[in-house]
């Protein structure tokens, strides 16, 4: 299994949002390989027939009726907004799709 | 927006290249509470007031499925007769974005309620064209934003947004069809076509209004190009959000010209998002698709695998109504019109208010004749569509009953449909109200006739010498007399029994 | 009048009883324990906010109960310390975050309700390692919480405020969560008793998430029959939790009344020893087996292979949930937002915002996580620890056909220095070896003390894992255990305890 290097840690970071520093990267990369390299052992198993479990329990069809509860009140809703105006959260300008 | 693309005529396209489309559909289900959360779904709320822990993303919170979304996917995939999956899972889509309050959607992966059907779609000549179906699986819609400080609300410029998670949460299925082959130049009316059909069919199923211009149906078109005679596809382009079956026609067809143009220029294709102008037809660049996005799927562990019972398959199989497109052929049959017709009352929204009028006791004929007439003329000029009307199918076929018993001639039903539009009450109180009832008793009339003729003494000779085709211009003075209530038959009856004529 | 350390150093089961007869008020009770919290919190810092008003008006609301003839549950006017991962209404919950500061939650968690619905006085909310990550309580953001045995040592984690809260006589009673055995690990270097139920047992609604399918929360207290009467309060379905067992309530209460070992077939797990297992922690275990023997139990020794596995699938799992589960702290909804100065787009706030807000444990997990599920890794990491995870649940399935309970050292060494382990994660995840097979089955497992290590004079955990929905075995066994070892101690453990 390959090590993860700085590079990928950098990738990572920026699909999860992180806007690590230079110092954080180093220092991660370095902990995410030791880390790597003890757990990638689980991939023994990768050939073994046996199947995933996703959930500890088999349950199954857990549903609930299509009946309206009540709601949050808006200033419920929005009691721990950073910002908000209009009864709405308000939020930096939104890069991306219209 | 203007659009300065190049594009090559559809025809010089269509010589060249071998469109081949993908379209996937969102339709939002017309549950009374959202996917995973008990909060009301109803449409034009006060902002966020529609939200509670779940579907704002709360720390803490989990999700519970609704069983009607669960119902409703499944209706929809043995009607798009698909398989309905023994066992499948809810997954997790994982992207950041502000109108997300989860930062990932709840949705279905590699594991879709429903998978491999097919959809029969008749084009504008009859012809039938199967439209092969991927998938139909289950997922959540998002918060709506307001871009505020830009243009025209739009997102480029704004100062900030402002966001609204009342729809976060509102169930949707995702229907994708597999990539569509061989349509040629007839890939534009297909996919129109097939979302016209997808939506009758979500209609008749009553899992939702898939109303395109509320956005509870939303389609987006894939399209790519290849030279005739290759087998592997073009890059595609993905329009999103076509919000009409015009749009979805147009999108298709653009997408056609400007791939074959910046192919024919030696260019190459970006896979790329678009979004449609409605103004002019076309498409602008979106967000590139690079691939680097990786969604990170995987199952949901606060949902349970969904393992629905072959009973209860079995049950809403025995339950599902009649194919949209064979009701239309029978319908057509049994009111014996033309295909041109059929489709102008489809068009026009009429069939099931005209299949109701029937079935309140009206004959074919007359329930279409009021639908496609004076209340479709109504429904165009206020803009509504015609379910939407403040008149009944009962009441509509009450004043077709009326106009068969003689009660009512079509000048005053027409009279009753405007007041029935605007609130006045039932037919029979309308026609009482406003005194609308044909005369036709020969005490009223005979005044009204012998001063009509009295009144064109040279018509009335005309009519003695046996001219008998001028009783018309005594009937109409008769009916203008008696303000169009008189019955028309009657009156010449009378005319010509008093000039000693016969009819 | 009782004087107030002679109430704190009741267990629950006698407080109920004393306010149920009249002896104690509910009122008394809670001024106690939070006079006990004035005095030493400072030291302990097991509390990242005290609820004084609201705790003693549900204290009073208890006692007007009482004064009206109504009748009170069985814990009713109990204090209790809750691990700020559970959402309190009106009251701050933080995780033990700076990314939730100041966060006063709209809603109640399903254990907060059925607590606050069992007249149980809620005395402030517990440290923590941020969103449960850690087994320390170094990594809360508001700073570390010492062990009551010495101040200088970690008190378990992550819910190390709970065990630090009864190990102080803070509180009689506390509530826990445990994802690889944040409950049981703090639970054994306190010498106090906790439970992680069967998963499902207990609701995780409102339970801020840390891996979904890992979590549990569960009782924490000093006695077993304690733990066993917050167990049956806290347990059972609840319809807004779809992983929530619709079951009756294992009888854990009357097994707790019942503690016996007779006749019963206990396995020790050969994977649970070897290098790495401090040799007192050995010797206390082996001395706990020889007691299990003489108590009228038979010992069936047991090969479980895949557990070998299990760390490295839970340091899978967990981050791989946890990266999706922690996306929603964002900036947008909730909780800090940072770098909002009108230039910069709601992206870059989001990223600077988890950047500011989260610690170094949270990222590191995060990314891993990301990187697990990513789809070139998925199948090796993710995929492969979802096996593994089925192949311990049979090594359980077999080992319980042969044995009723299994028992273990809940951890391979006792409590640690602060800092000793804080910047070298592989070294700190070593504490969860004996915990996390039983969270990757689902299964239920107790830890209760069994005595000192020679070696540091610090507290050694018994750990005792039954089968998913056989939780009242853990209480019978730990019963019984509790009363031999009280007996041959002649005091419970915690009363070695330097006072504080
Ligand atoms: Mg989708
Ligand atoms: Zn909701």
């Amino acid at each position: 299994m390959p090590g993860i290097t700085r590079e990928e840690v950098a990738h990572l970071a920026r699909l999860a949002r992180l806007e690590l520093k230079a110092e954080e990267l180093d220092h991660f990369a370095g902990q995410l390989d030791d880390i790597l390299g003890a757990v990638a052992r689980v991939s023994e198993v990768a050939d073994q027939d046996v199947p995933p479990t996703s959930h500890p329990l088999p349950l199954t069809n857990v549903m609930r009726k299509d009946e309206v509860r009540p709601s949050l009140t808006p200033e419920q809703a929005l009691s721990g907004a950073p910002a908000q105006e209009q009864q709405r959260f308000k939020v930096p300008q939104i890069l991306g799709e219209d | 927006m203007t659009t300065t693309t190049e594009l090559v005529a559809y025809e010089e396209a269509l010589a060249t290249y071998d469109p081949v489309m993908g379209l996937e559909v969102h339709v939002e289900l017309g549950t009374r509470t959202k996917m995973f959360c008990g909060c009301s779904t109803e449409l034009g709320a006060e902002p966020n007031s529609q939200t509670c822990p779940t579907c704002l993303g709360l720390p803490g919170a989990l999700p519970v499925v609704n069983e009607i979304g669960i119902e409703s996917a499944i209706k929809i995939g043995l009607a798009l007769n698909c398989e309905i999956a023994e066992w499948c899972r809810f997954a997790r889509k994982n992207y950041f974005y502000p109108d997300m309050p989860k930062n990932f959607q709840t949705s279905q992966y590699d594991e879709p309620i429903a998978f491999n059907g097919y959809l029969d779609v008749q084009l504008e000549d009859g012809e039938i064209f199967r439209v092969q179906i991927e998938r139909a699986h289950m997922e959540e819609d998002t918060g709506k934003s307001l871009h505020v400080g830009g243009a025209t609300g739009r997102i480029h410029g704004a100062s900030h947004s402002l966001l609204d998670y009342n729809r976060a949460g509102i169930p949707l299925i995702e229907i994708v069809t597999k990539p569509i082959e061989g349509a040629g130049e007839r890939a534009p009316e297909v996919a129109k076509a097939y979302v016209a059909e997808l939506r009758e069919l979500i209609k008749a199923l009553d899992v939702s209004e898939a109303r395109m211009d509320k956005g509870q149906m939303r389609c987006d078109v894939n399209l790519s190009l290849r030279p005739y005679g290759r087998e592997m596809f073009g890059t595609r382009s993905e329009t999103k959000n076509v919000n009409s079956l015009r749009s979805v026609e147009r999108a298709a067809r653009f997408e056609i010209q400007r791939h074959a143009a910046v192919l024919n220029s030696g260019g190459t294709i970006l896979q790329e998002t678009r979004h449609f102008h409605e103004e002019d037809g076309s498409t602008t660049s979106g967000r590139i698709k690079d691939n680097a996005e990786d969604y990170r799927y995987f199952p949901e562990p606060d949902l349970v695998p969904v393992a629905p019972a072959r009973a209860w398959v079995e049950e809403l199989r025995g339950g599902l109504p009649e194919l949209p497109r064979l009701r239309r052929n029978r319908l057509r049959e049994d009111w014996g019109v033309t295909e041109d017709v059929m489709q102008t009352i489809l068009n026009a929204g009429a069939v099931d208010p005209i299949v109701a009028t029937i079935a309140e006791g009206a004959d074919a004929a007359s329930a279409r004749k009021w639908w496609m007439g004076e209340l479709a003329r109504n429904a165009n000029e206020t803009g509504r569509a015609l379910d939407e009307l403040p008149v009944t199918p009962a009441q509509v076929a009450r004043i077709a009953a009326l106009v068969a018993a003689g009660d009512l001639n079509d000048k005053l039903a027409k009279q009753v449909i405007e007041g029935v539009l605007a609130g006045e009450g039932t037919p029979d109180e309308i026609v009482e109200k406003r005194g609308l009832k044909v005369v036709s008793d020969d005490g009223a009339l005979g005044a009204a006739v012998d001063e009509a003729i009295a009144g064109n003494a040279a018509i009335a000779d005309k009519i003695r010498g046996g001219k008998v085709a001028a009783v018309g211009a005594l009937v109409g003075a008769v009916m203008k007399t008696t303000r169009g209530q008189a019955d028309a038959a009657r009156v010449k009856e009378l005319i010509l029994e008093r000039l000693g004529v016969e009819g | 009048m009782t004087d107030h350390i002679s109430i704190i150093k009741l267990t629950a089961a006698e407080i109920a009883s004393k306010i149920a007869s009249g002896e104690l008020t509910a009122v008394e009770v809670t001024e106690a324990h939070l006079a006990r919290i004035d005095a030493i919190d400072e030291k302990v810092h097991a509390f990242l906010h005290v609820d004084r008003e609201g705790a003693l008006a549900q204290a009073r609301a208890v006692d007007a109960k009482k004064a009206n003839g109504e009748k009170l549950g069985p814990l009713a006017g109990v204090p209790l310390a809750l691990k700020d991962i559970f959402t309190t209404k009106g009251i701050p919950t933080t995780v033990g975050s700076k990314i939730l500061e100041g966060w006063i939650p709209p809603y109640d968690a399903t254990v907060t309700k059925r607590l606050k619905a069992a007249d149980v006085v809620i005395l402030g909310k517990t440290n923590m390692d941020e969103f449960a990550m850690g087994s320390s309580t170094e990594n809360s953001a508001y700073g570390p919480t010492g062990n009551p045995w010495d101040l200088t040592k970690i008190p378990g984690g992550s819910g190390g405020g709970s065990s630090a809260a009864l190990a102080s006589y803070e509180a009689p009673l506390a509530i826990g969560t445990d994802t690889g055995g944040s409950i049981r690990q703090p639970a054994a270097v306190t010498g106090t008793v906790g439970v992680k139920p069967t998963y499902g047992g207990v609701s995780r609604y409102g339970m801020v998430a840390f891996s979904s399918s890992l979590d549990q929360g569960g009782p924490c207290a000093r006695t077993v029959l304690d733990a066993a009467l917050l167990h049956e309060v806290i347990a059972g379905h609840d319809p807004l939790d779809s992983t929530s067992i619709d079951a009756p309530v294992p009888p854990v209460v009357e097994a707790a009344r019942n503690g016996s070992v007779e006749g019963m077939r206990v396995g020790v797990v050969k994977q649970f020893r070897g290098e790495g297992y401090q040799a007192g922690v050995l010797q206390r275990f082996d001395e706990s087996v020889e007691l299990l023997k003489e108590l009228g139990a038979t010992i069936v020794e047991l090969d479980c292979p895949s557990f070998d596995l299990g760390l490295s699938a839970y340091y899978l799992i967990a981050p791989s949930e946890c990266s999706s589960n922690l996306a929603r702290f964002d900036a947008m909804r909730y909780g800090l937002r940072v770098g909002d100065d009108g230039t910069k787009s709601a992206e870059d706030v989001t990223a600077l915002t988890r950047e500011a807000g989260f610690g170094d444990e949270v990222k590191r997990r995060i990314i891993l996580g990301t990187y697990a599920l990513s789809s070139g890794y998925y199948d090796a990491y993710y995929g492969s620890a979802q096996k593994v995870r089925t192949l311990i649940t049979q090594d359980f399935e077999k080992a319980f056909e042969q044995v009723d309970v299994i028992v273990s050292p809940t951890t391979p060494t006792t409590a640690f220095p602060i800092g000793e382990r804080a910047d070298d994660p592989m070294a700190m995840y070593l504490a969860d070896l004996c915990t996390i097979p039983t969270n990757l089955a689902g299964n239920s497992a107790m830890s209760l003390p069994c005595g000192l290590a020679p070696e540091d004079g610090m507290p050694v955990g018994l750990q005792i894992i039954a089968p998913a929905m056989k939780d009242d075995r853990l209480y019978k066994v730990g019963a019984a255990v509790e009363a031999a070892y009280n007996a041959r101690w002649g005091h419970p453990l915690l009363e070695e305890a330097p006072s504080l």
